[in-house]
């Protein structure tokens, strides 16, 4: 190093560059292939801290909830073959979901690729549908600019996942290296004064407005202008599972997330608007219910990040693409005031008939899931981080727990992936700092508790709330629904023992059989220094409920459980 | 209906792979692809034929779009665009079909680029169409292998994909 012009090795360029763009804590898992990047993270770590889990997966959710919870590039660092197909399906999660993530694989070396070699694996193949962009590097002096463009393209305009592939051999090659600055999201398209006009005049001339909020608002930050643009021209809030922190919750105007098991007065609200107003949302599917039927009224209007979100899935009247936040202003500052009283009055009947139907189907027991929920909403605080895994316990948070923060509710929306929660909750809690609520299910959490050991090791404010039904149960609801009862590998004859599970990996374990004890065991652990998991038996046969079939229409809504009986 | 989407893209590995298996997620048919380096070697440019509707048409330039690798993506007009495809085609050389071979060879401006005892191979080149029709007049004369490039496009007029 004392040349005037001194050689840097591939891996060397890779730390310095994850530093010089800012990046103070990545995810992992050691191999064969990145023995010289983690002889380097090694050097480094004063300055970038590696967090190892027990699995890549774990590594890649990770990365993903701390992408979340922060807005920054969540950063996973793989060996090659098994190491990198273990991110797939974190990746993958990460691709629907928007979120921005640079994935960094070693690979063999650029002699030994095509030969089949040991741990060789085509990762840059198998990740092109599922990333934004990827990288297959196999000149050293390329290296540092294509991460640097790998960090831009994660998060400009819809972020995304970047996989950079890496071989061993560039990573031991050297060149010069310059450090720069941190890159700055590459600027959207500007859209014209014609068409914000011609936005408003579309807004102007609804009586029924509906603002439909998604993850795109969420991830942008957009809070206060939509709470304060809603009270303007009088209209209704409705989002999707995505979109659920966007809006704090206690905003009367705030109904709730809409779609296939959202609240009943959103979805019925969405569907008898004359005016959507999507904000950073792609109609799925499960927001929407059949797209041909769905909301025959509206004229919608769609603020996106990405041209090919607009008409994909819903024609729209007007697609905006450009950025969210300044594509909306622009939009409300357009708008003259409004009052709509017979939709604010269809509103609130909407609201009672939810109020009924809620209080109808609600299991007079002790351990309700709403109870339980009610009960994790009195002991939280605005910060903490509420993860979920992927079932029913998923729709019963997103219908009952309160968020007034953005980037408070983390869940795998697009790809359904279970498993997520624990990955996400970890990689969450370390990137904000606030502590964690992971509610999963005895199905998710069986799929990657293996993490109860990073969460013991890292000793992450963490607290696991179990419902246990002893099923998958919203296969098992489908099933009941669709399948004749046939609960074809839906129950889980199952003889874990959570509570010695969580004890064996060195968390702290309970079981609540009552609201009570729930209540108790719950308190202590909100204010526990490391992790603790809380497993509550749940009904078996309880429903999520008011439930829109796939492809159904409004009229097809189930809000009773004599449906399932 | 019949779209003819002209692609410019980064001359790099792999973006032939990301613009086809776009194709592939999405559920859409590629009719013919020809993809060739332009003036710039460090572009190459796509033209791609496809059958579908127009909102589907529209999503798939859309996705084109998203892709880091492609710089443009335009959509070639009917009537407005210029189309050739270049048909390389083997028929035996027999001496009741011969005369025919060359006759149609001839009309459809065709050049028999080898010939010998037993073989004949053509060169055609045109508009998809008239390709096809040479191909179903030596349909019933015996082909013995043939290949085509798929459908090259360039918008009439100074128009260009990419301005310099």
């Amino acid at each position: 190093m004392r040349k005037k012009n001194p050689q840097w090795t591939g891996a060397q360029i890779v730390v310095q560059t994850l530093i010089e763009q800012g990046v103070t804590d990545v995810f992992g898992y050691p191999g064969g292939t990145v023995l010289d990047l983690y002889d380097e993270l090694y050097l480094h770590r004063d300055k970038l801290r590696h967090i190892l889990t027990a699995h890549e997966q774990g590594a890649a959710h990770a990365a993903d909830g701390y992408a979340r919870a922060t807005g920054k590039v969540g950063v996973v660092i793989a060996t090659s073959g098994p190491g990198a197909t273990n991110l797939v399906t974190g990746i993958a999660t990460a691709m629907i979901d928007s979120v921005p993530m640079v994935a960094l694989t070693g690979n063999v070396a650029t002699s030994q690729i095509g030969r089949d070699s040991f741990q060789e694996i085509n990762i840059y193949g198998i990740t092109m549908p599922i990333t934004k962009h990827n990288y297959f590097v196999t000149d050293v002096h390329e290296l540092a600019d294509t991460i640097r463009e790998a960090f831009q393209i994660a998060k400009s305009g819809r972020p995304g996942p970047v996989l950079i592939d890496i071989p061993k051999d560039v990573q031991l090659a050297k060149c010069a290296f310059t450090p720069q600055g941190v890159v700055a999201p590459q600027p959207q398209k500007e859209v014209s004064q014609t068409e914000i006009d011609r936005a408003a005049a579309l807004i102007q001339k609804a009586e029924r407005p509906y603002i439909y909020v998604g993850g795109g608002a969420a991830a942008c930050g957009l809070t206060e202008e939509i709470l304060a643009f809603a009270e303007r021209i009088d209209a209704c809030i409705g989002c999707t599972l995505m979109g659920l922190s966007a809006v704090p919750h206690h905003c009367p105007r705030f109904l709730g997330m809409q779609g296939m098991h959202g609240r009943y007065a959103s979805t019925m609200a969405n569907r008898r608007a004359d005016l959507v107003l999507g904000l950073g949302v792609r109609f799925s599917d499960r927001a929407t219910g059949n797209t041909a039927t769905y909301a025959p009224e509206a004229t919608i209007i769609q603020l996106d990040a990405d041209l090919s979100e607009i008409n994909k899935n819903v024609p729209v009247a007007l697609g905006l693409v450009g950025d969210l936040v300044e594509n909306f202003k622009r939009i409300a500052a357009a708008c003259a005031p409004a009052a709509h009283p017979d939709w604010m009055d269809e509103i609130a009947a909407l609201r009672e008939t939810e109020r009924k139907l809620t209080q109808a189907a609600q299991t007079v027991c002790d351990l309700s899931p709403q109870r339980l929920m009610d009960v994790i909403n009195d002991e939280k605080t605005d910060d903490t981080l509420i993860v979920t895994d992927v079932g029913q316990h998923q729709m019963w948070a997103a219908q009952c727990i309160d968020l007034e923060k953005a980037r408070r509710f983390i869940s795998s929306g697009g790809l359904g992936t279970m498993g997520y929660g624990m990955g996400a909750a970890i990689g969450a809690q370390i990137g904000d700092g606030s502590r964690a609520v992971l509610i999963t299910g005895d199905g998710s959490f069986g799929m990657n508790l293996n993490e109860l050991t990073t969460a013991v090791t890292y000793q992450i404010p963490l607290v696991i709330v179990l419902f246990n039904n002893g099923a998958l149960g919203m296969v098992r609801q489908l099933q009941e629904l669709y399948y004749g009862r046939r609960y074809a590998e839906t129950e889980l004859a199952r003889k874990t023992d959570f509570v010695k599970l969580a004890q064996a990996f060195g968390a702290k374990g309970e079981r609540a059989a009552t609201l009570e004890a729930f209540r108790a065991a719950f308190h202590a652990a909100m204010r526990h220094r490391g992790p603790t998991l809380i497993e509550v038996p749940i009904e078996k046969e309880e429903p999520v409920l008011p439930m829109l079939p796939p492809d159904g229409a409004d009229g097809d809504i189930i809000t009773t459980k004599e449906a399932f009986q | 209906m019949r779209s003819v989407i002209a692609v410019y893209v980064e001359n790099k590995f792999g973006v032939l792979t990301r613009v086809a298996g776009l194709f592939m997620r999405k559920g859409f048919n590629i009719d013919s692809l020809a993809v060739g380096e332009t003036e710039d070697p460090q572009y190459s440019r796509m033209t791609i034929t496809l059958r579908g509707e127009e909102s589907a048409r529209e999503q798939i330039i859309h996705q084109l779009k998203k892709l880091h690798n492609v710089k443009e993506v335009k959509l070639l007009s009917d009537g407005e665009t210029v189309e050739r495809e270049l048909l390389l085609l083997k028929v035996r050389n027999l001496p009741k079909t011969r005369t025919e071979v060359m006759a149609a060879t001839d009309v459809y401006r065709g050049k028999i680029i080898d010939y010998s005892t037993d073989s004949m191979v053509i060169e055609v080149t045109g508009e998809p169409l008239k390709i096809q029709a040479f191909i179903d007049v030596m349909q019933p004369i015996g082909i013995m292998e043939m290949g085509r490039t798929g459908t090259v496009a360039l918008a009439r007029g100074a128009d260009v994909l990419q301005e310099k």
